[in-house]
């Protein structure tokens, strides 16, 4: 069986909002925010601490499904990659995601997919995001 | 700094013609770095000598730096605006989202002009500024109400800082805060009451773009290097684990808390009001500024039954830090930490700065305690130290103003102890309500001389505890260390690095962060931007009338033993005509 990683809230109670997880994102490509793919904000108000918003890497993700152009390739194990070559910034995948995974670049106009990383992860002073081996089923066959 | 860094942008608002404008300044960040040294400048571009703070002329300015959005702490905002408390230089910093918000909305600094004829509140998002009609939220009796009606009805959830004001500063009391986030603030020195002068409610302001670097890899690297230091660091975790509070009991064993007007320097009640035990007992939640690892803010979660209804609780959060904690916790007498909740809780709903609303309780208390006043002038109130009750409703007082003696409350302790008598104990340098810090010259000093009378200018009580502990030095020594800190901690507020980690950005580090965003300057030229900026904050506050020589300089700091001894009146008056001559000789300089 294979493994596959996958990025984990395991305890959002522990998250401080200090969005150092969505710089570290961001900071692999571009300083900034602008492509980052993980989102940190406040369940109603700091006081009621905060979501993090992050893909959760889907067996089968709506947001390839409604890809006009195939531009979102579903990973083995789940979640998808994005071809940026082939998308076209129509921007299906942000609205077909419930979670609001998807975020959007703006600056390039096109989506800014997790890609399974955990760089996040190391970057999270306070133990709320973990990389996990996910065990696969669907990988070997 | 670098030509593409949208640092340089600086957004002037116009809210009499509801226009808007960018106009990119170069000139001054690459001189002035961003933060104070960029708002100074522009403060003094634009703000008329001699202006009312409370008429349209009077400009807000918000600037941030190039690290911030790039490196871990460099998250406060700094405002600066002619200040209706002391009449001369405003400045305040505030951390919460709002200066990443500032700065990923694509502005280094922002400019608030003229006066809106009806309540308005201003939405920045995509480089567009939306004038929004505030007639709804205006008089609303708490200031976390319009942050939440705010939160709902405008774009950019976990991008952006929603800054306001509460009906204090709507009723132009010039120690009026601005709330950013429900717990972080624009504290000190009425900027909320130039809101209010506005007519401006409130600010929301989001963003979500890149930033460009000169090197990638070599960022990448300083990134990590700091990040490290940040989270390894001893200091840091001191402030994560119990927040500034953690100083409630050194500082009360070291003789060095203000207690009940400063007639004393201990509390018996430090106890309850500690950070170790508010965490123990209350502490509900922390939370951090944006991009900061360490999250020193403490929230309290306060239960409390229904006065009638059995089975019936409502849940407050409540922020606590230690400057709360001694100006409405110890300097009251209350260390009852429910009743300090509450109170807490009360300043904030209204929107008033709870060092100044603390100290001016404290004066009060003891001038009806002394008979200056009596219950006709309190409307009815006998004030008492420990009793929070009484206070909460006396912080109603000052903002409704039922009499005249509340309206004189409602101008800070100078005005009221002129009117009343009690000047001894009337406890404000250079107008400004003390901060929370009996430990010696060095505090009091550092706070009469601070260019914005802030206990962070230069940090004088640090200097007490780790120096002058050990040995007094010469007046005149003691303020060359006093001046020296508060010149390099004007380049840390001008990168806009938050000074709890100032032992982290040491001037090289510095030097390698300003690298990244193309600026090219040695520690001696940093110190020399340093020495350049706190001058031109001087220059303004002398333009605006104010002198060294007419500092008041309450009796009560000599009567009550402080942490460091051997010092008195004629000391302090000998350092403050050592600061004049270094004052002087900069400017002939
Ligand atoms: S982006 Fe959303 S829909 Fe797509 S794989 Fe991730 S969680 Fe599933
Ligand atoms: S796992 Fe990687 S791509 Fe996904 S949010 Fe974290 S840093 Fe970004
Ligand atoms: S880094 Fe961790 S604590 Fe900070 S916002 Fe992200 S998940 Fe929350």
């Amino acid at each position: 069986m294979a493994k596959i990683a996958r990025l984990s809230v395991v305890d959002p109670d522990r998250c401080v909002g200090c969005q150092c997880c969505m710089f570290a994102c961001a900071r692999r490509y571009q300083p900034g925010l602008a492509v980052a793919c993980i989102g940190v904000r406040s369940s109603g108000g700091m006081e009621r601490g905060f979501t993090v918003v992050v893909c959760r890497a889907c067996e089968n993700p709506p947001c390839a499904r409604v890809c006009p152009v195939d531009a979102l390739v579903v990973r083995p194990g789940g979640g998808v990659r994005l071809n940026p070559a082939l998308c076209i910034g129509c921007g299906h995948c942000r609205t077909a995601c419930v979670l609001g995974a998807v975020f959007w670049d703006d600056e390039a106009n096109k989506p800014a997919i997790c890609i399974h990383c955990g760089t996040c992860a190391a970057y999270c002073p306070h133990d709320v995001l973990l990389l996990e081996q996910r065990e696969t089923v669907h990988a070997e066959e | 700094m670098l030509k593409n860094d949208p640092l340089a942008n600086v957004l002037f608002v116009d809210l009499g013609k509801k226009r808007f404008y960018v106009e990119r300044r170069e000139d001054l960040f690459s001189q002035y770095i961003g933060g104070a040294g960029v708002a100074i400048r522009l403060l003094d571009e634009l703000c008329p000598q001699g202006c009312d703070p409370l008429s349209a002329d009077n400009p807000i300015i918000f600037a941030v730096g190039p690290a911030t959005g790039l490196f871990p702490l460099a998250s406060k905002t700094i405002a600066m605006f002619k200040s209706p408390h002391t009449g001369n230089l405003g400045e305040s910093h505030c951390g919460g989202r709002s200066a990443v918000a500032i700065r990923m909305a694509g502005f280094g600094a922002i400019v608030i002009r003229g006066a809106s004829s009806l309540p308005v509140y201003l939405a920045i998002h995509d480089g567009q500024v939306h004038f929004r009609d505030a007639s709804t939220l205006w008089g609303m009796g708490s200031s976390i109400t319009p942050g939440r009606i705010i939160r709902t009805v405008e774009s950019g959830a976990g991008l952006r800082t929603i800054m306001r004001i509460g009906v204090a500063g709507e009723r132009l009391i010039p120690y009026a805060c601005v709330t950013t986030e429900t717990y972080r603030h624009f504290g000190r020195l009425g900027l909320g009451a130039v809101f209010g002068s506005k007519k401006l409610k409130a600010i929301a302001i989001s963003g979500r773009r890149s930033l460009p670097v000169a090197d990638n890899r070599q960022y990448r690297r300083l990134y990590d290097e700091i990040h490290r230091a940040a989270v390894d660091s001893p200091v840091m975790k001191k402030y994560h684990d119990l927040g500034t509070p953690e100083n409630v009991l050194p500082l009360n064993a070291l003789g060095g808390l203000p207690t009940r007007n400063l007639q004393a320097a201990r509390f018996e009640g430090a106890e309850g009001i500690s950070g170790e035990s508010m965490a123990e007992h209350y502490l509900g939640r922390r939370l951090a500024c944006s991009h900061c690892p360490v999250a020193c803010i403490h929230i309290a979660a306060l239960r409390e039954p229904h006065p009638k209804e059995p089975y019936f609780y409502k849940t407050s959060m409540i922020a606590y830090d230690y400057e709360p904690t001694y100006a409405l916790g110890s300097m009251l007498g209350i260390g009852d930490p429910v009743g300090m909740l509450k109170l807490m809780d009360r300043v904030e709903a209204v929107g008033l700065d709870a060092m100044t609303t603390g100290v001016v309780l404290a004066w009060a208390t003891e001038a009806q305690q002394r008979g200056l006043v009596g219950e006709a002038e309190t409307a009815g109130l006998k004030l008492s130290f420990g009793q929070a009750d009484t206070y909460i409703q006396a912080v109603d007082l000052i903002v409704k103003q039922p009499t005249e003696f509340y309206r004189y409350l409602a101008h800070g302790v100078d005005a009221a102890a002129q009117r009343y008598g009690g000047l001894d104990f009337a406890l404000s340098m250079g107008r400004n309500e003390m901060p929370g810090y009996h430990t010696g010259p060095g505090a009091h000093l550092g706070f009469f001389v601070g260019a914005r009378h802030s206990h962070l200018d230069n940090a004088g009580y640090s200097i007490d505890q780790n120096n002058l502990v050990h040995r007094l030095v010469p007046p005149g020594e003691l303020i060359r260390m006093i001046v020296a800190e508060e010149r390099w901690r004007q380049v840390l507020s001008s990168l806009v690095i938050c000074f709890f980690a100032r032992g982290i950005y040491q001037p090289q580090v510095v030097a390698r962060v300003l690298q990244c965003s193309g600026f090219e300057l040695s520690t001696d030229e940093l110190q020399r931007v340093g020495t350049v900026i706190h001058q031109l904050k001087y220059r303004f506050k002398m333009r605006e009338g104010f002198s060294v020589d007419q500092l008041r300089l309450p009796k009560r700091l000599f009567e009550t033993p402080a942490t460091v001894g051997g010092w008195d009146e004629a000391y302090l008056r000998e350092a403050l005509r050592c600061f004049r001559e270094i004052i002087l000789q900069q400017e002939a300089q």
